[in-house]
C-alpha cells in the first residue's frame, strides 16, 4: 500500500484520537499542560512502535503458525504491559523529572487503547512489518498532534470565562468535538 | 456493606463515565446507536463481573508485585471469551462493535475496579460492585447512544422515530460524540449538585 | 489471609500459572465455539449469495482466483439449477474505501450482467458512504443503478472520472472503492465463466 497514503491517513484523515476515539483517557488527562503532553507523546510513541513490531512478530511466528489466533488479546496486552514496565525503568534512570511529571499516567499507558488498537489494526489491515512500523509511527505522530493542539487550547480555556456548569471536562469535550470537526475536513485528502 | 447501595452507586453517584470519567474510548467510539451502546455495555458488564469475582477469589494467592499483570491476564481471558461467543452467536453485533471488543481489556474501568475494589473485598461485595458499575456503564452508553442515534438518524433502536430529512448527521459522527458527552456530563454534574 | 510474599519464585510461578490456566480455559472455550463461528460465517455468506443470484438449487464448489496485479484473490461461487449454471457469485473486496476495507458479494448471471450485490463488511461513514448498499441499486435513478448492466457495456466508473455512474453525494471515495470492488469481481467472473459452464457440459 502506498506509504504516503498510510502516513497522511493515520495522522490526519483517520486521526487516532479525534476520529477513531482511541487514547481518549490520556488525551483528556494529560493535555492540561503542553510540557506534560509532549512528554506523554514521546513515551506513547516509543511503546506504540515497539509494541507494533513485537506483536506483529508474535502474531506471525507464534499465534498464526500454531493456530492460536484466539490468544491474540492476552498475548498483545502482556507485550504492552511489559514494554510499559521497561519504559518506566528506563525513564526513572534517564529522566527522573519527566518520570515524576507523568506520575500515574505512565503505568496507565498500558491501558491506552491507542496502543493496543494500533497493534490490532496492523494485523487486521494485513500490513507487512515495514508498513506496520510506518503505520505505528504515523499514528504516534497523530496522537501527539491531537494532544499538543488540545493542550494549547486547554491552556487558553483555563483563562476564559466558562459558564460554571461547563467548566472542566464538559468544555474540554466540546472543544475536542470542534477540533474533531476541523479534522474531518481532511477527509478529502486521500 | 449495604449491598443495595453498593449496587446502585454505579448508576449516578459513581457512574464510571459521567462521574469517574473512565472508559471514555468505548463511550465515544460505539455510541453511534443505542443498540451498539447496549451491546458494548453488557459485554463490558460481563467482563467486569467475572473478573471481579475471579480476582476476589484468588486475591490472597497473588504476590503484590505481579498483581497488575495477573489481573490483566484474567481480564484478557474473559474479554476473549466474549469475543468468541459474540463471533459465534451474535455476528452482526460483533461486526458493529469491531475493534472495541478486544479493547475492553484496556477499559480503565475494568482494571480499575479489580485493583481498587475486588482485590480488597470479599466475593459477594466484589461481584455486586462489578454488576452495579457495569450496568451503570451500560446505562451511560445507552443514553449517549440513544441521543446520538435519535438526533443523528431519526431512529432509536433501529425504529424510525422521525424522517431522515430532519437529522443532523454530525451527531453520529466523531464530533457529535464529544459534544453530546460534554453536555451530558455538565447536566449530570448539575443534577448531582442538587 | 495474608498475601503471598513477592519473592522472585512466587512471582514467576504465579504469573506462569495464571497465564497457563487462562490459556487452557480459553482453548476450551475456543473449541466449544469453533464450529458455531464457522457456521455463522457460512450462513452470512450463503444468505448473501442467495440475495445476489437468481434462484438456484445448489452451489458448486467455490475456489479462489487471482485478480489484478496486487496479488489479491477473490472467491467465486458458481450456482446451479439442476445441471445448468445460473450464475456466479463473487466475494470481492477493496481496501480503497474511505475507512479502508469494504467487502461485497456480487452476483452475475450467465450473460455477464450484474444480477445483484450485497455489501458485507465496511466501516464507511454512516449516512454517507454507508448508503452504498442502497444507492447503486436504485431503479428509479438509472444513472446510479448498476443492477442489470453488463460491465462491458458501459464505462464502469464515477462520472467525475469520466464514467457513467453517479457517485454517492459527498462520498466519491466510497463510490470509487465500491466500483473498484465490483470491477474486480467482474474480472474474476469473466476469467472463469467459460471454464465453469464448459465443465458442466
Amino acid at each position: 500500500m502506498n506509504y504516503l497514503v498510510i502516513i497522511i491517513g493515520a495522522i490526519l484523515v483517520n486521526n487516532i484520537v479525534l476520529m477513531q476515539f482511541l487514547g481518549i483517557c490520556p488525551f483528556l488527562g494529560v493535555s492540561k499542560r503542553l510540557s506534560t503532553a509532549i512528554g506523554m507523546t514521546g513515551a506513547v510513541a516509543f511503546v506504540m512502535v515497539l509494541a507494533t513490531i513485537v506483536t506483529y512478530l508474535i502474531q506471525t511466528f507464534i499465534l498464526d503458525a500454531f493456530g492460536l489466533a484466539y490468544l491474540q488479546t492476552i498475548a498483545f496486552i502482556l507485550v504492552i504491559a511489559s514494554l510499559v514496565q521497561l519504559v518506566e525503568i528506563i525513564l526513572k534512570k534517564v529522566s527522573p523529572a519527566l518520570y515524576q511529571a507523568l506520575g500515574i499516567f505512565l503505568p496507565l499507558i498500558t491501558t491506552n487503547c491507542a496502543i493496543l488498537g494500533v497493534a490490532i489494526l496492523t494485523i487486521q489491515k494485513e500490513f507487512n512489518l515495514v508498513e506496520g512500523v510506518i503505520f505505528a509511527v504515523s499514528h504516534a505522530i497523530g496522537f501527539g498532534l491531537a494532544l499538543m493542539i488540545f493542550a494549547g487550547i486547554r491552556e487558553h480555556l483555563d483563562l476564559q470565562d466558562v459558564p460554571k456548569g461547563l467548566k472542566g471536562t464538559p468544555i474540554a469535550l466540546i472543544s475536542a468535538g470542534i477540533l474533531a470537526m476541523a479534522f474531518m475536513g481532511f477527509s478529502g485528502l486521500v | 456493606m449495604n449491598q443495595w447501595k453498593n449496587f446502585s452507586k454505579g448508576f449516578i453517584k459513581e457512574n464510571p463515565v459521567f462521574v469517574l470519567l473512565l472508559g471514555m474510548c468505548p463511550t465515544l467510539g460505539v455510541t453511534s446507536s443505542a443498540i451498539n451502546g447496549l451491546g458494548m455495555g453488557l459485554a463490558t458488564t460481563f467482563v467486569l463481573l467475572m473478573s471481579n469475582i475471579v480476582v476476589s477469589l484468588i486475591k490472597s494467592l497473588i504476590p503484590d508485585k505481579v498483581r497488575i499483570p495477573s489481573f490483566i491476564v484474567i481480564i484478557a481471558s474473559f474479554v476473549t471469551v466474549v469475543q468468541l461467543v459474540m463471533q459465534a452467536y451474535l455476528p452482526s453485533l460483533y461486526q458493529s462493535l469491531g475493534l472495541f471488543i478486544p479493547l475492553i481489556v484496556v477499559n480503565c474501568i475494568v482494571l480499575g475496579r479489580a485493583e481498587a475494589f475486588a482485590s480488597k473485598n470479599n466475593l459477594l461485595t466484589s461481584a455486586v460492585d462489578g454488576l452495579g458499575i457495569g450496568l451503570g456503564f451500560t446505562f451511560a452508553l445507552v443514553l449517549l447512544g440513544g441521543i446520538r442515534e435519535l438526533l443523528g438518524s431519526g431512529k432509536l433502536f433501529d425504529i424510525t422515530i422521525y424522517s431522515e430529512n430532519y437529522v443532523t448527521l454530525l451527531f453520529v459522527l466523531a464530533p457529535g460524540a464529544f459534544i453530546v458527552l460534554g453536555y451530558l456530563i455538565a447536566i449530570i454534574n448539575r443534577i448531582k449538585k442538587d | 489471609m495474608a498475601k503471598r510474599e513477592s519473592t522472585f519464585i512466587n512471582m514467576v510461578v504465579t504469573l506462569f500459572a495464571v497465564t497457563f490456566i487462562a490459556a487452557a480455559a480459553l482453548g476450551f472455550v475456543h473449541d466449544l465455539t469453533k464450529d458455531a463461528i464457522e457456521l455463522a460465517k457460512m450462513k452470512a455468506e450463503n444468505e448473501a449469495i442467495e440475495k445476489v443470484l437468481p434462484a438456484f438449487e445448489e452451489l458448486g464448489e467455490s475456489w479462489k482466483v487471482p485478480v489484478g496485479e496486487t496479488g489479491d484473490s477473490l472467491e467465486i461461487f458458481p450456482a446451479y439449477q439442476g445441471d445448468e449454471m445460473v450464475g456466479i457469485a463473487v466475494k470481492t473486496f477493496t481496501n480503497n474505501g474511505f475507512s479502508g476495507y469494504i467487502s461485497i458479494m456480487a452476483g452475475f448471471d450467465t450473460s455477464g450482467k450484474i444480477y445483484g450485490y450485497e455489501v458485507l463488511e465496511h466501516e464507511e461513514t454512516p449516512g454517507l458512504g454507508s448508503k452504498m448498499n442502497e444507492w447503486f441499486r436504485n431503479t428509479e435513478k438509472p444513472n446510479q443503478n448498476v443492477i442489470g448492466k453488463n460491465p462491458e457495456d458501459f464505462r464502469f466508473e464515477v462520472t467525475k472520472d469520466g464514467g457513467d455512474i453517479d457517485a454517492i453525494t459527498a462520498s466519491t471515495i466510497t463510490s470509487r472503492a465500491f466500483i473498484d470492488a465490483l470491477v474486480r469481481a467482474f474480472e474474476a467472473y469473466k476469467g472463469n465463466v467459460n471454464a465453469i459452464s464448459g465443465a458442466t457440459e
